[in-house]
């Protein structure tokens, strides 16, 4: 049970970013210009780098979640697995792998990136706003996996609740819905 | 030196922010929004749990930025900053914001670190749903914030002089995009 009182129908991030709206409007906004907004890198791409960091913040809420909206978006479950377990051998461009290596670096600790990771970007491609974007995400995904772990929410386990979340995230982003969500209150009625 | 091409003449994210102006606006509406409200937790502590965690990351742009913010909402006490920072456990500030400073370095280490222990210790003492809530998401954001300033290495100024004058932009005006687009304060006698 989560330590404040939040929707029952709304597990993981959800439900405190309907806790407060006022803090949870630039945090959603933030998240779609970086994960939705015009980029060098494909929507798929965005969210590896998503699934990688919430995965070595062992959230299992943000990686299922992301893992589901990666595969949604890549069309296949492959790319995802491989780039939590190995890194290395994924089927993923080089220029992705070492901005994954980077992700993993500022998963850690800001000053964890190595002068020569970024380097090693640069000479794939990279440009200075695909590291800038790689450094960001990662960066508000250790703010989410510590939102959503630090108060305690409810982490579902039947997959199909993060296939519809996955699917959530692909047709409408990051936008609170404009309805709202208290249609999902029914669908977990029935 | 800085990992992508920005503006020299900026200090620390600032000069992130001047490079990606799209995602500075709701980062500091984020800002706005968890440290310029005296709603439960007043500004000053706000940016005491900012100015802790960023210690605790070894953020030192973060730190010195929001401890010499803080100082300005504590008449000056810059003693009590410094100790807040650094050994909380004995500074002369109440048990409940000890407690929600606790919570706050559970949360720097990762979420699933805040234990049923902690958040009864803070209940115990005063602490309400909404206090906690912005503890935790204050220090997540800061887990944020910290990353994107030293995972992109912006320039650090040494000069701690430099840091009031800062801190007096954003203690009379509040966070926003005015604290790159607006002329950076220099010393009277410079």
């Amino acid at each position: 049970m989560a330590y404040i009182p939040l929707e029952a129908h709304l597990p993981g991030i959800t439900g405190l970013l309907e806790y407060r709206k006022d803090s949870a409007a630039p945090i959603r906004e933030l998240t779609q210009i970086l994960l939705r907004g015009p980029s060098t890198l494909t929507e798929g791409e965005r969210e590896l780098i998503a699934t990688v960091v919430s995965n070595k913040n062992e959230c299992r809420f943000c990686t299922a979640a992301h893992t589901a909206a990666a595969n949604i978006l890549l069309g296949e479950q492959e790319t995802s697995a491989k780039v939590k377990e190995d890194l290395l051998n994924a089927p993923v461009s080089e220029k992705m792998k070492v901005l994954l290596t980077i992700a993993s670096q500022v998963q850690v600790s800001g000053k964890n990136v190595t002068v020569a990771a970024i380097r090693k970007a640069k000479d794939e491609g990279a440009t200075d706003i695909e590291i800038h974007d790689t450094v960001l995400i990662a960066a508000l995904f250790c703010l989410y996996n510590r939102y959503v772990d630090g108060l305690a929410t409810v982490t579902p386990t039947d997959a199909s609740f993060y296939n519809s979340l996955g699917e959530r995230l692909k047709q409408h982003g990051y936008n609170r819905l404009p309805q709202g969500y208290d249609h999902l209150k029914k669908q977990s009625a029935e | 030196m800085p990992h992508i091409n920005v503006d020299e003449n900026l200090p620390g994210i600032r000069a992130l922010m001047a490079f990606s102006p799209e995602t500075a606006t709701p980062m500091g509406e984020l800002a706005n929004a968890l440290l310029r409200t005296n709603e439960v937790l007043s500004m000053a502590e706000r940016e005491l749990i900012a100015a802790h965690v960023s210690y605790l990351n070894d953020c030192f742009y973060c730190q010195q930025s929001h401890g010499a913010i803080a100082v300005c909402y504590l008449d000056g006490n810059n003693d009590l900053v410094e100790q807040v920072k650094r050994d909380y456990v004995n500074a002369d500030i109440p048990d409940k914001l000890k407690a929600l400073l606790a919570i706050a370095g559970s949360v720097q280490k990762g979420g699933k670190y805040v234990t049923p222990e902690q958040i009864e210790v803070a209940r115990k003492l005063g602490a309400t749903d909404k206090e906690i809530h912005d503890t935790v998401l204050i220090a997540a954001a800061f887990c944020m914030f910290n990353r994107y300033v030293d995972g992109l290495a912006a320039n650090t100024p040494t000069d701690l002089a430099s840091y009031p004058l800062r801190a007096k932009q954003i203690a009379e005006k509040g966070y926003g995009n005015h604290i790159f687009s607006s002329k950076q304060p220099v010393p009277e006698n410079a």
